[in-house]
């Protein structure tokens, strides 16, 4: 196996009296779909905003591209090559979708307040470099037409690929998606799953938080599987089909004996 | 394309020249004292569009703003005037002035970062009190602000000897103090609307606009939002600190009352009556309020005019009018009287379904 992209070992996040995550490790192969998955309060968009820098966790490490990120800010994450979405959108509603992913350019270029105001010829050719950028960018999702809108006018299905846009054009190593699915249609599903193989294929690695599961076990080339802030299972998506616990921790205790007794009958 | 530029110019041409024939217009049609409320008119749209960073793009809620104000004319004060015997060159001041009051834009910045709407208005409106304070006892043991009597006999601007305080002729034109300062104010102004422009247009601007937006995905976009805010203290303190320094040259002398509460929240006022966020939107809030309560002084002559005499007390009218202007103001233009682009997009907005967003495509 590839040296690991990402690896996380033994983080634990407690709020309060409430263990959200507890030593949980997983690792990354570049170039993978690696699916996070587990019931509601899992602990999954945790782990994200733990790896992202907006929370610190209590212990653990993690390693991405042979660089120790833990506690680092949300601004020197990016930087890093990490980028994300957000269970709950946050576009920057009032900003059109072209300027949206022009903020995205924000780390990977230069000009200051000297330069802005001056507009020399550094900043006009990063300036045109930014939205010639954006605009490729705002393409690449399929929501180019929308390119002048506001990020609220956008219908649901597009501002999910929007974010995905504007993360893309912080230029990553790694794209964490959290839940890029939800609320979308077959239709819509379908048409987000082909982006997310050209993301791969583009050589971005993807960590994919994710409850369809008919997305999730045809995308990944691997999974884990949280329950109650604990790793209950990873492998490849046959694997974790096949573990009891993660049958368990899905349909509830029992559910396996019932498994079992109807295929008896 | 030459044809457009010909019309560009001849446009900016036509401007220039109204710009500057408009104080002798003045002079002769209103008289000398409105020329001398233009003049202060300029120095509010420089204080209007150095709030307007913090407040319409950085969307960060200061009431404390006129302490910017008082730093750059303190500063300017100080150095300038028989007080401390010292007298600077105005060329070096007014970048001292500007440079001091960037550096408390990130005084006051700094531990304010975590704090958002509310909070941080309450904490901005505490700093501007607390600089006005010290302007007030700083006296004593030794005298550095000269307490409330304020500081007199500032000097004026003067350039090789060319001094702004004396009367010119210049062919049959009188060039009296408050026509050059004009000049000097307008030059200021106008810098000040070009950099307000440039940076709004700009990676740094699209920051501000992304904090004010969501400060959590500003960051996980790699902004540096400490940094990025902290910028826009400085900078539109930097605004606040210049005209801080024109004002205590232009009045001769200041005193820490010219810095109060309401001067902050008269600022306020201009940006979000204006249209907050707007440059230009900003430039005519400034203008429109800083007119208007001069205008309503003529509420008492009118009244003698009309009615014979004077009913209602002409002060307490006056500020009733302006507030009741305000009102009006607010009722009609939510977005302001020349809301910014997104503003209007947004009020639009309130009547369309998601679903139609299509037709918004440009
Ligand atoms: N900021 C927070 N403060 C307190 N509890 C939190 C916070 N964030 C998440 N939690 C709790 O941590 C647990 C895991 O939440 P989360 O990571 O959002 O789950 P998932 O994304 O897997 O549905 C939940 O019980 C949630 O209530
Ligand atoms: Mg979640």
């Amino acid at each position: 196996m590839a040296e690991a992209l990402l690896a996380v070992s033994g983080i634990t996040k407690r709020f309060g009296g409430l263990t959200a995550l507890e030593d949980v490790s997983l690792s990354v192969s570049p170039g993978d779909i690696y699916g996070l998955i587990g019931p509601n309060g899992a602990g999954k968009t945790t782990l994200f905003n733990i790896l992202t820098g907006v929370y610190a966790c209590d212990t653990g490490k993690i390693l991405f591209k042979n660089k120790y990120l833990q506690n680092t800010k949300p601004h020197e994450v990016a930087s890093a090559g990490i980028a994300r979405t957000f269970q709950n959108i946050r576009l920057f509603a009032n900003m059109t979708a072209l300027e949206n992913v022009m903020v995205g350019r924000h780390v990977r270029t230069r000009t200051g307040v000297i330069g802005a105001i001056l507009r020399n010829r550094v900043t006009r050719n990063e300036e045109r470099a930014t939205e010639q950028r954006a605009h490729e960018l705002l393409d690449y999702c399929g929501i180019a037409p929308h390119a002048n809108a506001l990020a609220r006018h956008l219908a649901y299905g597009d501002q999910r690929r929007l974010e995905i846009a504007r993360a893309l054009a912080t230029e990553p190593s790694l794209l964490a998606l959290d839940e890029p699915a939800a609320g979308m249609n077959a239709t819509e599903t379908g048409a987000l799953r082909g982006l997310l193989e050209r993301i791969r294929a583009d050589g971005i690695t993807l960590l994919l938080i994710e409850h369809d599961v008919k997305l999730v076990m045809g995308l990944c080339d691997r999974l884990a599987v949280l329950d109650y802030g604990r790793k209950i299972a990873e492998g490849t998506p046959a694997e974790v089909q096949r573990d009891a616990r993660v049958i368990e921790a899905y349909l509830g205790t029992g559910a396996t004996e019932a498994a079992e007794a109807a295929d008896a009958t | 394309m030459r044809r457009f530029d010909l019309e560009h110019w001849g446009k900016f041409l036509l401007l220039a020249i109204a710009l500057v024939a408009l104080p002798f217009l003045i002079d002769a049609a209103l008289g000398r004292a409105w020329v001398r409320i233009i003049d202060i008119a300029l120095l509010f749209v420089m204080l209007a569009l150095g709030l307007n960073i913090v407040v319409g793009f950085a969307g960060l809620l200061d009431l404390g703003y006129i302490a910017f104000f008082a730093v750059g004319a303190y500063s300017y004060a100080l150095l300038a005037s028989p007080h401390f015997g010292v007298h600077w060159p105005f060329l070096a001041l007014l970048p001292i002035g500007a440079m001091f009051a960037a550096v408390f834009g990130v005084l006051l910045g700094a531990p304010t970062l975590k704090l958002r709407g509310d909070y941080l208005a309450i904490v901005t409106l505490g700093f501007g009190e607390i600089i006005r304070i010290f302007m007030n006892n700083l006296n004593r043991p030794v005298n550095i602000t000269n307490g409330p009597q304020g500081i007199t006999l500032i000097d004026p601007l003067q350039v090789a000897g060319f001094s702004l305080s004396k009367t010119y002729m210049l062919g049959g034109l009188t060039l009296a103090p408050v026509h050059l300062y004009y000049f000097v104010f307008l030059a200021c102004a106008l810098l000040t609307i070009f950099i307000s422009l440039r940076l709004e247009n700009s990676r740094i601007g699209r920051a501000w606009v992304a904090i004010r937006e969501d400060e959590l995905a500003a960051s996980a976009m790699g902004i540096n939002t400490r940094n990025v805010k902290l910028l826009a203290f400085a900078m539109g303190a930097t605004f606040g600190g210049v005209a801080g320094g024109l004002f205590a040259s232009f009045q001769g002398f200041i005193s820490p009352e010219s810095f109060a509460l309401l001067d902050s929240i008269m600022v306020l006022a201009m940006v979000v009556l204006g249209g907050i966020g707007n440059v230009g939107g900003v430039v005519l809030g400034a203008i429109l309020l800083t007119a208007l309560p001069e205008a309503l002084r003529y509420l008492g002559p009118m009244q003698e005019q009309w009615l014979g005499r004077v009913v209602v007390d002409p002060s307490g009218l006056r500020m009733l009018m302006f507030g009741l202007a305000l009102v009006l103001i607010m009722l009609f233009r939510p977005a302001g009287l020349w809301p910014s682009k997104t503003r209007q997009r947004e009020l639009a907005g309130l009547t369309v379904q998601p679903a139609a967003s299509g037709k918004h495509d440009g």
